[in-house]
């Protein structure tokens, strides 16, 4: 049938959002994390949306709101990357055991290789942990399709349904067979029912019972949908879990049997079955050896390799390249499919880098100046890149920039500490670490960077755009009267621009003792250039120019050497001027007019 | 085993490598034909380098296996350089002849490569390569921000797509207004090869 529906060649985390048109969602909330973003920001884009739709401060937050939804029943889903869902696990845990009325599906996105996060966690073991059902597409179209069936599942259970798409699902892109959208009808209804909604200890014991119950019906059920399922042709199988499906295929001989896992938990009696009618199994899944477990268990006298014995790694994201050697190691290839890997020419490396005009910049640069020996915990987001600057010395997670600091100043009493947070983190959960910091007399300065957007994800609204999700202007949140109720009486605010007020503010909170809040206020460069801010360039005069380097050590982008080692500006200059008051020479100007 | 033709975009972010692979992906689903593509988000569109795969009748994984990609289109020459051991021997590779040095060489005081020593290296492998001044020409089309697009009207030599489909694919992909720049600009790249 699918062949027959319209396509498109679409991004997986489209045709992940067009699912949830199909089917019918009545509630989306999230909080943005790279790959998974792009699931609400697609559904934010459309014209005249049934649905309600925001993006919350907070993961957690954004799954309670959708929980709530979901006891309504409406059909709610609620989008994170795979670290956001620790900021979730609470809620989580618990709704297995409270149920779910309208399907309620939460997205988790994996992200193996650690693209653009801080680990390699798997959220199959979150889901196992709670008890949930868990999806986890092999290609684009399966999360599609998967996805529009996910609240079916959730519904017939009555528990939230867990969908893992990773990255190489999320951005890749596809030709997708979709399905019509269908406008929900459902209008929300809260029934009280506190057995079922309030988990004191006497409603908690049952509901776990229940609970415990729904795990074999769910195993069943992931069966006879076809999620996972087994084509038997020779003596030996290869098992692949979610994405690694996919690689196997390729190249898989026909003579070896395919086991797909789609879906969990993994049904025990079947895979006993089709694991027994092998001499000898290979199971290929990223990440922790989820499966292989399983496999394991009913495994017997056949023959189980995987990432526990050696035969594929526990870390990192795989590929058909990867596979391939694998089946080759397994004997199931008789040789490689591909060409032996050329050594790549060493290029000099292209990080990713703070912007040309960056406001996080020139705050590193004074922080640097003024707090020489200072400890620079940070947190996430684009100004983790100031780590190429000297001034990010710890990340761990969101929200950890100041309560990091506070450790280490409580242990440190003679360092200065010096913590950053951009303005979507510091709602998120950095504002719990500057109460705590306030109430327990920690002495640092907190550095709110505050360009009013969330950035890094792609520029999302937060409290502090003064804009919803969809477009509606709404309060913005002022960080300093925040700041100020959190009990912090050094608030000041500064344009990271004006270099010499910089420098002057952070040297008075390096001269007093307690809790020192600084926002350093900037609007995003990419959001100016989209809002058609214009600044005339700034220019180097090539006579005055000593070729100190010291504009160059400033690490700006759009800063080059010549060929006679002077300093030159590139088109890529958007006229911030930081790099007029960094130069000794006075050599750079404005474009036009000598200053 | 394989069956797809595979091609790999890379550049910089922001130079339009995402909407040069969504002109193949959109020109495959107008031919009816299967296709995979991975790309680069998050954190490399801050100036980082940037990859995209594309695997015309791809029907599995979206990544290409090194050393087996048929075609290189390279916004930068040495973003080729990074990225040629992903050719397969024999492959063709087509090339902007510009360079924009990481801002890395400078804060590592590391010698400034130089655009004829980067073409000699490129020249150096199996590949056919082909070096073109694709930003001067999409200049002459109406503006030079459609490099991408005149790479594109170069690769259609190469690319098992009718010309037809990649024409409407780039007129799907680009903005409205600048439709006619755009197909200038892939009519001059299909020209200059």
């Amino acid at each position: 049938m699918a062949e027959e529906r319209k396509k498109q060649y679409l991004l997986g985390n489209a045709a992940i959002a067009h699912a949830c048109l199909e089917a019918g969602v009545d509630f989306v909330s999230g909080y943005p994390g790279t790959p998974s973003s792009e699931v609400v920001d697609t559904l934010r884009g459309v014209k005249d949306p049934w649905y309600y739709l925001e993006w919350s401060v907070n993961e957690k937050v954004a799954f309670e709101n959708a929980i709530g939804a979901s006891w309504c029943g409406c059909r709610s889903i609620v989008t994170m990357k795979h670290v956001g869902l620790n900021v979730a696990a609470d809620p989580l845990m618990t709704s297995a055991y409270t149920g779910v009325k309208g399907g309620f599906v939460v997205l988790s996105a994996d992200d193996p290789f650690a693209h653009s996060s801080q680990n390699e966690q798997d959220s199959r073991m979150y889901a196992k942990f709670a008890q949930i059902p868990c999806l986890d597409p092999k290609d684009v179209q399966q999360a599609h399709d998967m996805m529009t069936a996910a609240w079916n599942i959730s519904e017939k259970f009555s528990l939230p349904v867990l969908f893992r798409p990773t990255t190489r699902i999320c951005h890749s892109k596809s030709d997708v067979a979709l399905g019509e959208e269908t406008p929900s009808p459902r209008k929300g209804e809260f029934v009280r029912d506190p057995k079922q909604y309030v988990v004191i200890p006497a409603h908690t014991r049952p509901l776990h019972a229940i609970l415990t119950k729904k795990q074999a019906e769910v195993a069943k059920y992931l069966v006879e949908a076809g999620y996972n399922s087994a084509t038997v042709r020779g003596e030996r199988a290869v098992i692949a879990g979610g994405i690694s499906a996919a690689y196997v295929e390729e190249i898989l001989p026909e003579d070896i049997s395919l086991i797909t896992i789609g879906a969990y938990p993994i049904d025990a009696d079947w895979l006993a079955e089709v694991v027994g009618k092998h001499t000898e199994v290979l199971v290929v899944e990223e990440l922790m050896p989820v499966v292989e477990e399983a496999v394991r268990q009913v495994a017997g006298t056949v023959t189980v390799h995987g990432k526990l014995d050696g035969y594929l790694p526990h870390e990192g994201e795989f590929s058909t390249a990867l596979v391939a050697k694998a089946l080759l190691k397994a004997g199931y290839l008789k040789e490689d499919p591909f060409p032996p890997e050329k050594q790549p020419t060493a290029v000099a490396v292209r990080p990713p880098i703070l912007c040309p005009g960056c406001l996080h910049r020139s705050v590193f640069y004074a922080m640097k100046k003024v707090f020489k020996d200072g400890v620079f915990p940070s947190d996430i987001g684009c100004y983790t890149l100031g780590l190429q600057m000297g001034a990010v010395d710890t990340t761990i997670c969101m929200g950890a920039s100041i309560t990091v600091g506070s450790g280490i100043a409580h242990s440190c009493p003679e360092t200065d500490v010096v913590s950053t947070i951009g303005d979507s983190t510091f709602l998120h959960t950095g504002v719990n670490g500057l109460i705590n910091a306030v109430y327990n007399n920690t002495n640092q300065t907190v550095i709110i960077l505050d360009n009013r957007i969330t950035a890094m994800t792609g520029h999302q609204p937060n409290p502090n755009t003064g804009m919803t999700a969809t477009g509606v202007e709404s309060p913005k949140i002022s960080l300093e009267e925040l700041a100020r109720a959190c009990g912090v009486s050094f608030v000041e605010s500064v344009d990271p621009y004006d270099l010499t007020d910089l420098l002057e503010t952070l040297k008075a909170a390096k001269e007093k003792p307690g809790v020192k809040v600084i926002i350093a206020k900037q609007p995003c460069v990419i959001m100016n250039k989209r809002n058609g801010v214009k600044r005339s360039r700034y220019v180097v005069d090539a006579e005055r120019c000593n070729k100190c380097g010291a504009c160059i050590r400033y690490g700006c982008p759009a800063l080059e050497i010549d060929e006679n080692g002077a300093a030159v500006t590139t088109a890529l200059c958007t006229g911030c001027g930081v790099c007029a008051d960094i130069c000794p020479a006075g050599a750079i100007h404005r474009g036009g007019a000598r200053q | 085993m394989k069956k797809s033709y595979d091609v790999l975009i890379v550049g910089i972010g922001g130079q339009g490598t995402i909407l040069a692979s969504n002109v193949l992906g959109d020109a495959c689903v107008i031919e009816g034909r299967h296709v995979r593509g991975a790309e680069t988000h998050g954190m490399s569109q801050r100036g980082g380098s940037v990859e995209t795969h594309i695997r015309i009748d791809g029907k599995f994984g979206s990544l290409i296996a090194p050393g087996s990609a048929d075609l290189l289109i390279a916004f930068d020459m040495l973003e080729a350089v990074r990225y040629r051991h992903f050719l397969k021997d024999g492959g063709t590779m087509i090339v902007n002849r510009e360079m924009i040095v990481p801002t890395s060489v400078f804060s590592a005081k590391l010698p400034v490569p130089q655009l004829d020593d980067v073409a000699v290296e490129l020249k150096s492998g199996s590949a056919k390569v082909v070096l073109m001044n694709a930003t001067d020409i999409a200049a002459k089309a109406g503006s030079p921000l459609a490099a991408n697009i005149v790479l594109l009207g170069a690769a259609s030599h190469e690319l098992p797509l009718s010309v037809a489909s990649l024409e409407e694919a780039v007129r799907r992909n680009v903005p409205q207004k600048t439709i006619a720049i755009n197909e200038q600009a892939f009519a001059l790249g299909r020209e200059a090869l």
